[in-house]
């Protein structure tokens, strides 16, 4: 049985209702349990009730975090293979709709912008891709994994949802780890905000962990669009998702990600939108539920909010991003799949995370492990 | 005091170090030398083996401190093995640190996969030293298929828990004859000291270290604790013996000259 079953049982209304009646001493208990809470104490540090608390939730976050992981901050960067897409989602600059140059990488051109990446200093690798099976498959996955593998420790991927024999032959190849984001658990609401193509398909995308968890895969990332639908019940979700894979698949790791929607072209605004203050709230609410997750913050977000972080709970940090094809060796304006909210290069990035006495990790991993 | 000798190597220092989770490669190198250590554990996915300037490598090299290789992301014996050789080519070591851990949350030992490992690695020439669960009968085991050394954990990896295994951890050294090394989980240097009064014969520590406010004071405060831990260990604690009450009350009918044999 696989969360999509488990799912069944979980009512999107009663849950956020749940969350709202959390009272001051539900957050205390919660505070209590840091660094092993149940779902529960996850409902009290989402609530409005545990706003109150954030300066207590940002101390024992950041203890928690410095014993796990270090005074260390992992860096990683994506490689954007391909902006075209079949699907219509109403808030990525991908969208099918939206006019602007379509490009695939050709193997020549990933590793132009390979040798780009690898100057930065970067060894673990991101790559992403809008959905389009034809051009950007598991065919094209597999071509550019193989052509780029003795280059890289650690090498992710950020793709359409794909079956569980086909993730089996990319971590033959050599990858690491899937990110897949169920966007918003409110089954409803999914269907306005991807009205079409393979995408739309709520079901299929929210059995991907546990088809991932099938083939072995190392790492599984996961997370909400934050600002789709209420944020408090979709990150509640995404840690009932995190609890539920954590006990079946106990030989895979996790990670979470916090993609906040931003400006792209043609796109629509948040309905439910977040502040900085509130962005941190849900931070420090996963690190105090669970002690040993990652937690992954991209360039969506501004450098203020990004330098004041890494020390509250984040373990993992992108940099110099480029969100187009192409964007690192050609530096044409292409179609983006959002705005890049903090530009600094990497080795401003490392320079700020050793000012704040951490350091960069660049390299963590041995591309042989676990393959 | 007498030294450890492990693999007919003689250390004068009972602390190793790990080298994770440090601010810096400079903190680290210093924490070091602070420490007096006389073996450090250095992941092999933390650096470029192929890059020889690596920074990682060239911040944990000290003449007379041995660089001890370690296995950490491995699942399997298969990969530990593989991981191994290409450690022995890269640092020129057939020291390993032996640890297989699939779980990644608290990264606790599989027992199966390292006894596997230590068995193949002590075949092929490598001097095995494997991080496990403070369980006797796996060290008994370990013992019997090779290992140099065990190093059973006091507490989860990274937990600065303390000795939450203590009593596996008398039975084990009890029984050992190879050192026992108590890694993982000593959060203070008086954890490390409570291991070395209990006759571990040396201590693995890292996390506590490394995320100390003043790491180098902190690698000195360990030095002094398993110091002190030893000491105490050798002078042997009044407390720690079960010592005989002074009278005898269920056995004194013996001594009745009334009673007959």
């Amino acid at each position: 049985m696989g969360y999509k079953n488990y799912f069944q049982s979980l009512d999107w209304e009663t849950v956020k209702n749940q969350i709202k009646d959390k009272k001051a001493p539900d957050v205390k208990e919660a505070l209590k349990n840091a660094g092993q809470g149940n779902l529960n104490d996850l409902m009290a540090l989402l609530s409005p009730a545990a706003e109150l608390f954030l300066e207590e939730m940002a101390q024992i976050s950041h203890q928690l975090t410095k014993k796990r992981f270090g005074k260390t901050i992992q860096m990683y960067i994506p490689l954007y293979l391909s902006n075209e897409c079949v699907n219509s989602c109403l808030y990525c600059g991908f969208r099918k709709e939206n006019g602007g140059k379509r490009i695939t990488l050709s193997i020549e051109e990933v590793l132009n912008e390979v040798e780009i990446i690898k100057r930065a200093g970067f060894d673990h690798l991101l790559l992403v891709t809008g959905e389009h099976p034809g051009k950007a498959g598991v065919d094209y996955l597999s071509a550019v994994i193989k052509a780029i593998r003795a280059l890289f420790s650690h090498i992710s991927i950020e793709v359409q949802p794909l079956e569980t024999t086909q993730y089996e032959e990319l971590i033959r190849l050599g990858l690491n780890t899937v990110l897949v984001y169920q966007e918003t658990y409110n089954r409803d609401q999914y269907k306005q905000f991807h009205p079409q193509g393979k995408k739309s398909d709520f079901d299929f995308r929210l059995d991907t962990p546990d088809r991932l968890g099938k083939a072995s895969i190392y790492k599984i990332g996961l997370g909400c669009l934050l600002g789709l639908e209420d944020w408090r019940t979709d990150s509640w979700f995404v840690g009932s998702h995190l609890r539920f894979l954590e006990k079946r698949y106990w030989k895979t790791k996790f990670s979470i990600s916090f993609p906040r929607l931003r400006p792209a072209m043609g796109s629509l605004e948040p309905e439910y939108p977040l502040n900085d203050r509130e962005l941190l709230q849900v931070i420090l609410a996963y690190r105090i539920f669970n002690e040993n997750v990652e937690l992954s913050l991209s360039t969506r977000e501004s450098r203020q909010f990004r330098d004041h972080v890494i020390k509250l709970g984040i373990t993992t940090l992108s940099a110099g991003s480029k969100t187009e094809p192409g964007g690192y060796a050609l530096n044409q304006d292409r179609l983006k799949q959002f705005e890049v909210h903090d530009e600094r290069s990497s080795i401003e990035v490392a320079r700020m995370i050793q000012a704040q006495g951490y350091e960069s990790v660049w390299k963590d991993w041995e591309a042989y492990y676990g393959i | 005091m007498s030294d450890l000798m492990i693999a007919g190597e003689l250390f004068k220092s009972r602390l190793f170090l790990g080298t994770g989770k440090f601010c810096s490669n400079e903190i680290m190198a210093q924490s070091i030398k602070a420490s007096e250590t006389e073996m450090v554990t250095l992941a092999l996915k933390r650096f470029d083996m192929n890059n020889p300037e690596d920074s990682m490598l060239k911040h944990v090299e000290f003449p007379g401190v041995r660089l001890l290789p370690n296995s950490s992301g491995v699942r399997t014996a298969k990969e530990a093995v593989f991981a191994a050789q290409l450690a022995r080519e890269a640092l020129e070591t057939n020291w390993l640190k032996l640890e297989i851990h699939p779980e990644p949350r608290y990264l606790l030992p599989d027992p199966i996969e390292t006894l596997y490992a230590t068995e193949e690695l002590a075949k092929k020439g490598f001097i095995v030293l494997p991080y496990i669960n403070a369980d006797p009968v796996l060290c008994k085991r370990l013992q019997d298929a090779g290992a140099s050394v065990v190093m059973p954990l006091g507490s989860p990896i990274g937990s600065n828990s303390g000795l939450k295994t203590r009593e596996m951890l008398r039975i084990i050294i009890e029984q050992s004859t190879l050192p026992v090394v108590v890694d993982a989980g000593l959060g203070a240097p008086s954890h490390a000291a409570e291991a070395m009064e209990m006759g571990a014969d040396a201590v693995l520590v890292n996390t506590a270290i490394a995320v100390a406010d003043d790491p180098v004071k902190m690698a000195q405060a360990f030095k002094l604790g398993v110091e002190a831990g030893r000491m105490a260990f050798l002078a042997k604690l009044g407390g720690m013996t079960q010592s005989a009450v002074a009278s005898s009350p269920l056995t004194g009918f013996l001594n009745d000259p009334k009673h007959k044999n």
